[in-house]
């Protein structure tokens, strides 16, 4: 961990993060004319359905307060998590030309794919306060804290890229396996609907879930303080040590599988 | 590890394990409860050398040999399964040129990205840029996209980020094959200057030429080992000792042939002066002879009959024939055979060289049967100096 710190402050490992960075945002949009918009209209897209489905057909979020501006920075950082642990899965594979000829630092890769995503999240959430104001949210100082949460989605997200980045070099079933997964994910984190929603024994279940927990925290900061969260439901810290120490349980275990597994990426690729 | 080390390679062991059928998919694994089964490669076996701080020591050997793993292990790219490689300094490896080249980036895009690849900061490279651009020489490409350039723009630019990185040990597999003539000199001198500033450079090539004009020192791995480690010179002439080895002077049915087929060539041999069939050439037969056997299919008047001499890379080296020798020839009659010897003089150094065997119409013009490639030589001589030829010759010095 020391020496990953180290290596991360080394210039010449950030000047390559930044590199691949740079490259890969440039990339993604050559050759559309809408460019870098799409990494916009992708989730406000997806909004507009769901937005339509759960206030119009199926009536969950019609007595939700702010619902468009919970429903939107759900979607926003979903949509980071899906794609930081994707590319972070990929990364690895998607640059094994150049592990196999040149010694770089194997966590560059996969860091340099969740700071792509990260770039995605931040104009995404420009969006997201543009539709709070929309929806007269009042913004409160809580939003300072907002970060530290951001942090947290941002390690587990890393973390879970990280993991399935060395596990997808050995096993190819990981791109299936995770497909399936973020589905499951996708229901089982109250991006839709909110937490008072579905059955108390459902929804303890559900705030086991450490996006359960930061996707909550982030809407009561920045939203509403009245939104349901996993104290809430546990009715204790509980609700936060559990989601907590998963996700510092999952970092543990990926930088040590990770370290283990890195040097061998040449060969097996 | 002293000062004036560069690089020790100590009882390095390098093992490949590969599966009988890989197991790619988790499905697999659990299906297949018994072990999976493995074949060791040994790739290295051994190894142990050092290399001096500010010298050009090259690394030969044959395909598969096992050269190519060695540089990976040293460049950081494997890990040894035992052994180790102690670097004293930074080091780039020159695996390949332009890892993480871009077709769809710019040429300015991809000199960022691929210097940060070989570990050079972000600011660094705004300050070298110039220097890259103009080695290159491309600036008016820089802002197009890399698949609109020449295969030969593209390797020089890669080339010119490459030797902006300011290692102390450079590890240079053999890129220098690709690019014009004048760009492998230029490529040369570099490295010379590399050299000068007190740089380490490790080179892995076929190249004999090449080890024995720029290194100092060679090593020869052959079957994952060591076989010969010492000055260039005497490695190269082992390399070109073992590529010999297995082989003996011998014809090619399989050549290509071409004429009208009125004479057919139908045998060729190497005979020494005593006139014994011999497969090689070695130190003591100072004169050869070179016989071939050709049939007439219909009635010949005074035919020419020649050859061609080329080296193992296909310069000739000499062309001969009766009638450039006024030699006169005779005559001949549908079904006769005739036997025609050269006698020649082995001033060969060590190598193949084939011989190309002709005849000819009077004219000159009308070609009856040309063998290409006919017959390979093989000589193998203890004393033997770079170049396919050794002229007898003294060097005298005055004062």
């Amino acid at each position: 961990m020391i020496d990953a710190l180290i290596s991360f402050f080394k210039p010449s490992n950030r000047s390559l993060i930044r590199e691949l960075v740079v490259s890969d945002f440039k990339l993604r949009y050559k050759n559309s004319i809408l460019g870098y918009f799409w990494s916009l209209l992708k989730p406000l897209l997806l909004f507009g359905v769901l937005y339509f489905v759960f206030t119009k057909v199926v009536r969950i979020g019609g007595d939700v307060p702010y619902y468009p501006a919970y429903l939107l920075l759900g979607l926003v950082m979903w949509t980071f998590f899906v794609e930081a642990t994707t590319s972070g899965m990929n990364s690895v594979m998607a640059r094994g030309d150049m592990i196999r000829k040149v010694s770089v630092p194997k966590y560059v890769i996969v860091l340099s794919t969740t700071i792509s995503a990260l770039v995605n999240f931040s104009l995404n959430m420009v969006v997201v306060f543009i539709f709070m104001m929309l929806n007269d949210v009042t913004l409160r100082p809580t939003i300072l804290i907002a970060p530290i949460l951001i942090i947290e989605l941002i390690i587990f997200s890393l973390s879970i890229g990280a993991l399935l980045a060395a596990l997808f070099v050995k096993y190819r079933d990981f791109s299936h396996i995770w497909e399936v997964a973020l589905q499951i994910l996708f229901y089982a984190t109250p991006i839709i609907y909110t937490l008072n929603f579905p059955p108390l024994n459902i929804a303890k279940l559900i705030s086991i879930n450490p996006l359960t927990q930061i996707f909550q925290d982030m809407r009561v900061l920045l939203i509403d303080p009245q939104v349901l969260t996993n104290r809430d439901v546990f009715q204790s810290q509980v609700g936060h040590i559990i989601p907590i120490s998963i996700v510092f349980l999952l970092a543990v275990i990926a930088i040590w599988y990770f370290k283990r597994s890195s040097p061998n990426f040449a060969e097996e690729l | 590890m002293s000062e004036k080390v560069a690089l020790t390679v100590e009882h390095l062991h390098k093992e490949f394990r590969l599966p009988h059928e890989r197991q790619n998919s988790l499905k697999d694994k659990v299906l297949h409860f018994q072990k999976p089964t493995y074949e060791k490669l040994q790739a290295l076996k051994d190894i142990n050398f050092e290399v001096k701080k500010g010298e050009f020591f090259g690394i030969v050997g044959r395909n598969g040999s096992g050269k190519s793993t060695l540089l990976k292990i040293l460049g950081g790219i494997y890990q040894p399964t035992k052994g180790s490689v102690k670097v004293n300094g930074t080091l780039t490896p020159f695996i390949e040129l332009g890892i993480g080249f871009n077709p769809e980036l710019s040429g300015r895009e991809n000199v960022f990205l691929n210097g940060a690849i070989l570990g050079l900061t972000r600011r660094e490279v705004i300050k070298l840029y110039d220097e890259i651009v103009d080695f290159a020489g491309i600036e008016k490409f820089m802002d197009q996209k890399l698949k609109n350039y020449s295969s030969g723009m593209q390797v020089r630019l890669a080339f010119s980020i490459a030797i902006q990185a300011h290692n102390d040990i450079l590890l240079i597999d053999e890129v220098l094959a690709v690019g014009d003539a004048a760009f492998q000199k230029k490529c040369f001198d570099v490295f010379k200057s590399v050299k000068k500033e007190g740089k380490t450079v490790i080179f892995v090539t076929h190249d004999m030429s090449a080890v024995e004009e720029y290194c100092d020192r060679a090593m020869l791995i052959e079957n994952s080992e060591v076989i010969s480690i010492g000055k260039s010179y005497q490695v190269a002439r082992e390399y070109r000792r073992l590529l010999n080895q297995d082989e003996q002077t011998s014809t090619s049915q399989k050549s290509t042939r071409f004429g009208t087929g009125d004479a057919h060539i139908i045998s060729a041999t190497i005979l020494n002066k005593k006139g014994v069939l011999i497969k090689r050439l070695g130190d003591d037969d100072d004169k050869f002879l070179f016989r071939i056997q050709v049939v007439f299919n219909k009635a010949i008047k005074k035919p020419i009959f020649g050859i061609t001499l080329r080296d193992a890379a296909g310069q000739p080296l000499m062309l001969s024939n009766t009638k450039s020798l006024n030699k006169q020839t005779n005559d001949y009659e549908k079904d006769q055979q005739v036997t025609i010897t050269w006698e020649l003089e082995n001033i060969f150094n060590t190598g193949r060289y084939s011989i190309s065997p002709a005849v000819a119409a009077e004219d000159a013009i009308t070609m009856f049967d040309w063998r290409e490639d006919f017959l390979w030589l093989i000589v193998d001589k203890d004393f033997s100096l770079s170049g396919p030829i050794y002229f007898k010759h003294k060097i005298n010095i005055d004062i």
